[in-house]
């Protein structure tokens, strides 16, 4: 004797949290029914493991179901078919658009093609994610990006709007379109030791500071790509290291301000000429895509790994740079104060963030 | 001539991409009704086209009116080929021909296509202008309010009951005429569900002209159901109780107890013969009848003192005389006049007439709880009827003496249980006592009943669910061979049924039945029996005997030791079932009066077949033991029945199931609910199974499908699974088919209708879930209610919709219930009766997730259907709801699949009690009764 249809149809449409995210990961059913069974599910209710069987194949229908209403979150509150109490609602899109961390961190800054897509496969080998659940994640990253493309106005705002995500999701969300547009190089050995979290925070900084629409002309254009012109002003800064006079005059005033406040004041006085040269070399190489690429691969290696050799602490590191910023406010010859500022700002929230092992 | 139909089409949302290299359609809409037809603008290149249309103006017959649907149909405009269709939406404008019901319907609709299921809605606001009519010769019936609720709805007051009213209707089937063969699947589907929309809308019309010439304006208990009777056509019948319903005026609280009374277990069957419509039995058993002489002219005179009600206003009832049925074996043969539906009406009224002479040997000259079924083979049909003999009170029936109930008489609470016959001259023997509560009156040990247990009965302790199963092995044949094969099973299997129910209610230490419902069905090789019922302990009558195990020849000692560790596990059985449902029943003093048969107590089952019309079998199940009911377990029967007696799984702590409205002994209702349905299909592999082998799959299957919902729900504890309702089909051979449905709460009330299916036999119920905040002590209530009561909800869904901005209005929810009520709220407004009739067929079965994707998205279909018409109409519940029918077919080989579903309820606008003091008056009066049974027994 074989089951040949088993069906559970609820009018309000009955879900178990547990068994979505079995769903979520990728797993087949029998691999959720063994879990549940490990879980301990059984000796709680009394019930059999065909009974376990059956409870996760309904689920697991209508998740599927569900899948397509998913794809557009908005339809969700107002389809007909399932009646779904509102708070199960943003519980399903929120989870369904939840990502691995492990797996974000390998596609991050890649383009979201279909290229990628076939590479999958090594991508759930490497980080242990089902290559189903990769699949899921990139598709919603692909479908958020398509989008916001062509969208007006503020990133984030537009996620949150369009797909009902909660803030923290919409902006991670954010970041990874920024990413994926700006192609950001992060799969560097050097950038591995660098979490998801700290790339998003970055990404965060870039988007609020260099973009179109961090400037008081929100409404002009999306902020997915750095503002042009502030990228050619970052140009100017160049005379920093070049006016030997300016470099000499920043360095004695950033070591003035520094001296005995800190055991690693040797090095940072040593390494000045050339930490500084680091900096504002990236900042006047920005105008190119290429090396806007390599942003972050360049702060780690100009900048944050002399530093860790020369095992500056966190509070070393916070204080070099707020010296090192506000120094420059001083120098006479020096006219590009907001220009600095702007950049100045980002550069140290991010070398902060990235300052850790 | 005297309505005006007005009909606007106003947009669409989500529809299907129509053109693959656009992306978008090219919608327009096509509204029909009768002949005529209007069309709307194309809305070019849009998935959410805004047609804003005219009002579309058709100018009809009220008899069309309530024969008809309003037909939409949304096209995709193609310039070269023919345009493609992306599915219909059926309105039923019922509901806007009666005054009080819905005056507009406007909403939201999904969009259906039989093959491709819902694709996208539709919004549609429909007006109804009615003329008065004066002639006297009309065919309409308009304003005659149907309810398929079971008992008087909750803003109604019940002036008069008429009585009973019927009508059935056949065709052709289109899926069988010539045509088929070469139309495409979709235009044969379209034609069958707007024949049956049609065939449905005449029957009621029919109805309504019944109850109009008797002067009634409304039919309680409407039961329709479809009979496909495949080559040999299409019967659509219902049956329903008149009455003339006043409506009350919000405030009044009616004291809604009811008075029923319920009496001896008689389970007579009566099978008339096979033949192509010729009845060979007649009337059974020369019963002793015993009429009491009683002013009763005025049901006399009915033809069919008959009642589809279960609930009863108060002093309605007077006193119950047991269960009745009979059932029928008839072979079918092609309806030659689809005008003269006269073989099918014979039928049905000899098996109407079989009910009545019954009911009359119990002494009772009317039956309540009365119901109609049919299960098809082939060309087989089983015709069945039950219901519950009854003597009622004759005020009802004559005008103009009706005032509010129970004031001329206090409501006995164990008056129903008092016999209607004679102790000296029963018509069967049975065991009298004197009632436990009065003192006054006899009462038999034992009732089964098909009714709601009545609000005032003093129960003790709580009730539950009792089922009996069995599978019957018969051989293949064809016409009268297999007609009359048949007919020789069924009594055997109504008598062992009997037996199982008898035994399990023993066992669990309870005296009394209600709701019972047998339903037994054919396939080609075998025949499935299942009864339910909702087991209670009723205060009044005795206290139950245990049960005795004997062996008839008493031989070595291994053999003894078997029957004394059987015994142990009875008696431990009982016991712990005692504890359980809490029945504590005080210990009386044993006086057993006037009884013919002296202590013993016994059940005996009394039956009679048609093939012998004078010789009455009787058999005495009792062994010679006091007080108790033994069982020989010599006989292999009785070995089955104790293995399949141990066997019922004892439900997980927290849950409770019964078959009728409420739970008998649970008070604290709350007002979450949910209904479900769940459908299962079983294959069995093995063809030479024996008898015994298919009642332990048959049972274990059952036994399954109540642990699944129990694991599904766990979440819901403490909770009550209410109207279960099994429905048990064999399909095609070696497949069985149980289905059901349960609307439950979403805290503590939930109620189900499952559905699963076994080796050809389908089986309904339907549940509900009760919270049981008060006595489970470990149940933090207040985080229940919390997780389940609607309120929250709300409050996040006004938070959601500001968040979300594109989406618009919410959607309404609307609640799904078989309940006649929806716990702690207050039905204010019934907006007309739903019943639906939906077809979807699948020629890409694998691609559609398999039989179990094909059948979920389509019942979930069903309910999104049904929801969004009660929306339109004003609605936000729908009570008494119902899945008639849910026929399956499938043919894996060739990648299809079909399915048809016939739903129906009641659509209704309720509000929240939360905010008066008033508990629900049947909640009151329940209330009441435990108490003072605590006090008097």
């Amino acid at each position: 004797m074989s089951v040949e249809l088993d069906v559970f149809v609820g009018n309000t449409t009955i879900m178990d949290e547990e068994v979505y995210q079995f769903w979520l990961d990728g797993y087949t059913v029998n691999d959720a029914v063994k879990v549940r069974m490990e879980g301990g599910v059984l000796e709680e209710c009394e019930a059999s493991a065909e009974v376990l069987r059956s409870d996760t194949m309904d689920q697991y229908r209508t998740f599927q179901m569900c899948e397509r209403l998913l794809h557009s979150p908005a339809k969700l509150a107002n389809q007909l078919l399932f009646q779904i109490p509102p708070h199960r609602q943003t519980m399903l899109i929120e989870r369904y658009y939840t990502f691995d961390g492990v797996f974000v961190r390998e596609v991050l800054g890649k383009k979201l093609s279909k290229g990628t897509k076939k590479d999958l496969d090594d991508v759930s080998a490497k980080t242990g994610v089902t290559l189903k659940s990769c699949r899921r994640q990139f598709d919603n990253f692909k479908r958020v990006f398509k989008v916001v493309e062509e969208l007006k106005g503020p990133l984030v705002e537009n996620i949150r709007q369009h797909f009902l995500l909660s803030d923290k999701l919409a902006r991670d969300y954010a970041a990874i379109v920024f990413f994926a547009n700006n192609r950001f190089e992060t799969g560097k050995k050097k950038l591995h030791y660098l979490t998801f979290q700290d790339f998003a925070f970055c990404a965060g900084q870039l988007i609020s500071n260099w973009t179109v629409g961090a400037l008081d002309n929100m409404l002009e254009d999306m902020d997915v790509d750095l503002e042009k012109e502030f990228l050619q002003d970052l140009k100017e800064l160049k005379i920093l290291i070049t006016d030997k006079d300016l470099l000499d005059q920043h360095k004695s005033l950033v070591c003035t301000a520094l001296r005995g406040k800190t055991k690693a004041f040797n090095e940072m006085e040593a390494n000045f000429k050339n930490l500084s040269r680091g900096l504002v070399n990236i900042a006047a190489k920005l105008t190119n895509t290429k090396d806007v690429r390599d942003f972050f691969i360049d702060l780690v290696e100009k900048f944050i790994e002399p530093c860790r050799s020369d095992k500056w602490t966190a509070g070393d590191m916070r204080l070099y740079l707020t010296h090192y910023t506000n120094s420059a406010h001083i120098l006479d010859t020096f006219k590009h104060q907001v220009v600095w500022d702007r950049y100045m700002g980002v550069i140290k929230s991010c070398i902060l963030k990235m300052y850790h092992d | 001539m005297p309505g005006k139909l007005k009909a606007k089409i106003v947009a669409g949302r989500h529809l299907p991409v129509m053109d693959r290299a656009s992306d978008l359609t090219d919608a327009f809409v096509e509204v029909k009704f009768g002949n005529t037809t209007f069309k709307t603008d194309v809305y070019p290149k849009s998935l959410n086209p805004q047609w804003n249309s005219e009002w579309f103006k058709f100018e009809v017959d009220d008899e069309d009116l309530q024969d008809e649907p309003l037909q939409i149909t949304v096209l995709d405009h193609d310039t070269y080929s023919a345009n493609d269709a992306i599915g219909k939406v059926y309105i039923d404008i019922d509901p806007l021909l009666s005054s009080e019901a819905a005056t507009v319907i406007s909403g939201w609709f999904p969009i259906y296509d039989t093959i491709h299921g819902i694709r996208g809605e539709i919004n549609v606001l429909v007006k109804v202008d009615l003329f008065n009519d004066l002639n006297r010769f009309r065919q309409s019936s308009c304003g005659v309010k149907f309810f398929c609720t079971t008992s008087i709805p909750r803003c109604y007051r019940a002036a008069l009951v008429h009585g009973f009213v019927e009508e059935l209707v056949v065709n052709e089937d289109p899926e069988y005429q010539w045509i088929d063969r070469i139309r495409t699947p979709r235009a044969s589907n379209e034609a069958r569900q707007r024949l049956i929309s049609l065939m449905s809308g005449e029957l009621q019309r029919k109805i309504g002209l019944k109850v109009l010439e008797m002067g009634g304006n409304a039919v309680v208990g409407y039961l329709q159901c479809f009979d496909l009777e495949g080559e040999s056509g299409l019967v659509v019948r219902a049956i329903g109780t008149a009455c003339t319903l006043d409506k009350l005026i919000p405030g009044t609280v009616l004291n809604e107890c009811m008075c029923v009374c319920v009496c001896v277990c008689c389970c007579s069957l009566i099978l008339s013969g096979m033949g192509s419509g010729i009845s060979v039995g007649k009337e059974a058993g020369p019963l002793k009848t015993l009429l009491r002489q009683q002013a009763q002219s005025a049901l006399e005179q009915r033809e069919f003192p008959f009642f589809t009600l279960t609930c009863f206003p108060p002093g309605f009832l007077v006193h119950i005389g047991g269960v009745v049925s009979a059932r029928s074996v008839k072979l079918l043969d092609r309806i030659h006049n689809p005008d003269e539906p006269e073989t099918r009406d014979a039928w049905w009224e000899e098996i109407r007439q079989e009910i009545k002479s019954h009911a009359k040997a119990l002494g009772c000259h009317a039956v309540v709880g009365y119901s109609e079924s049919t299960t098809i083979c082939e060309e087989v049909c089983i015709l069945s009827a039950s219901g519950t003999a009854a003597m009622l009170n004759p005020r009802f029936m004559r005008e103009g003496c009706l005032d509010a109930g129970g004031s001329d008489q206090r409501l006995s609470r164990c008056g129903f249980c008092h016999i209607p016959y004679d102790e000296f001259n029963m018509p069967f023997p049975a065991q009298l006592t004197y009632c436990y509560h009065c003192r006054r009156q006899k009462v038999p040990d034992v009732l089964f009943t098909t009714i709601d247990l009545p609000a005032e009965a003093a129960v003790t302790g709580k009730g539950c669910l009792i089922q009996a199963r069995l599978c019957r092995t018969k051989k293949k044949a064809q016409g009268e061979v297999n007609a009359t094969a048949i007919s020789n099973l069924l009594p055997f299997m109504e008598y062992e049924l009997h037996t199982q129910l008898m035994n399990k209610l023993k066992l669990r230490c309870m005296n009394a039945l209600f709701g019972l419902r047998i339903q037994i069905s054919v396939g080609e090789n075998m025949l499935l029996g299942l009864a339910s019922a909702t087991g209670v302990y009723l205060s009044a009558l005795p206290a139950p005997g245990g049960i005795q195990i004997a062996g008839k020849t008493p031989s070595d000692l291994s053999y003894d030791q078997h029957i004394s560790t059987m015994q142990k596990r009875i008696n431990d059985t009982i016991v712990m079932n005692k504890e359980l449902y809490n029945i504590h029943p005080p210990e009386c003093i044993e006086e057993v009066v006037g009884s013919p048969i002296p202590d013993r107590q016994r059940s005996r089952l009394f039956r009679s077949t048609s093939e012998s019309s004078d010789e009455l079998s009787e058999l005495d199940l009792s062994h010679g033991k006091k007080d108790a009911f033994v069982l020989e377990i010599d006989d292999t029967d009785a070995v089955e029945d104790i293995q399949s007696l141990l066997t019922d799984a004892p439900m997980p702590a927290g849950f409770y199931s019964c078959n009728t409205e409420v739970m008998p002994g649970i008070y604290n209702w709350t007002s979450g609910l949910q209904m479900f349905t769940s459908v299962r299909v079983y294959r069995l592999n093995n063809a030479n199974l024996t008898n015994q082998g298919l009642n332990k799959i048959f049972t274990d299957l059952c036994e399954n499908l109540l642990k699944s919902l129990y694991f599904k729900l766990r979440s819901m504890i403490p909770c009550c699974l209410c109207h279960l309702n099994f429905t048990v089909a064999v399909p095609e051979e070696e497949l069985i088919q149980v289905r059901r449905h349960t609307p439950k709460n979403t805290s503590p009330i939930l109620s189900i209708f499952p559905r699963n299916i076994l080796n050809e036999e389908q089986l309904q119920f339907s549940m509900e879930l009760c919270g049981e905040s008060t006595s489970s002590n470990n149940q933090p209530t207040a985080k229940a209610s919390e997780r389940c009561s609607p309120l929250p909800e709300v409050r996040s869904r006004s938070l959601r919709s500001t968040r979300s901005l594109p989406c618009g209005a919410p959607v309404t929810v609307v609640k799904m219930t078989p309940l006649s009520f929806l716990p702690m709220t207050r039905i204010v407004k019934y907006l007309g009766i739903i019943n639906m009739f939906f077809i979807r067929e699948t020629t890409s079965l694998r691609e559609e997730g398999g039989v179990s994707g094909f059948l979920h998205s389509f019942i979930a279909e069903v309910f999104a259907m049904v929801r969004a018409h009660v929306a339109a109409l004003g609605g936000n519940a729908v009570v008494s709801y119902s899945m008639k029918e849910c026929v399956f077919m499938e043919n894996p080989n060739k990648n299809q699949a079909q399915c048809l579903i016939n739903v129906s309820g009641d659509a209704v606008i309720f509000v929240r009690e939360s905010d008066q003091e008033a508990i629900p008056p049947l909640i009151t009066s329940g209330q009441t009764s435990t108490t003072g049974a605590d006090g008097t027994t």
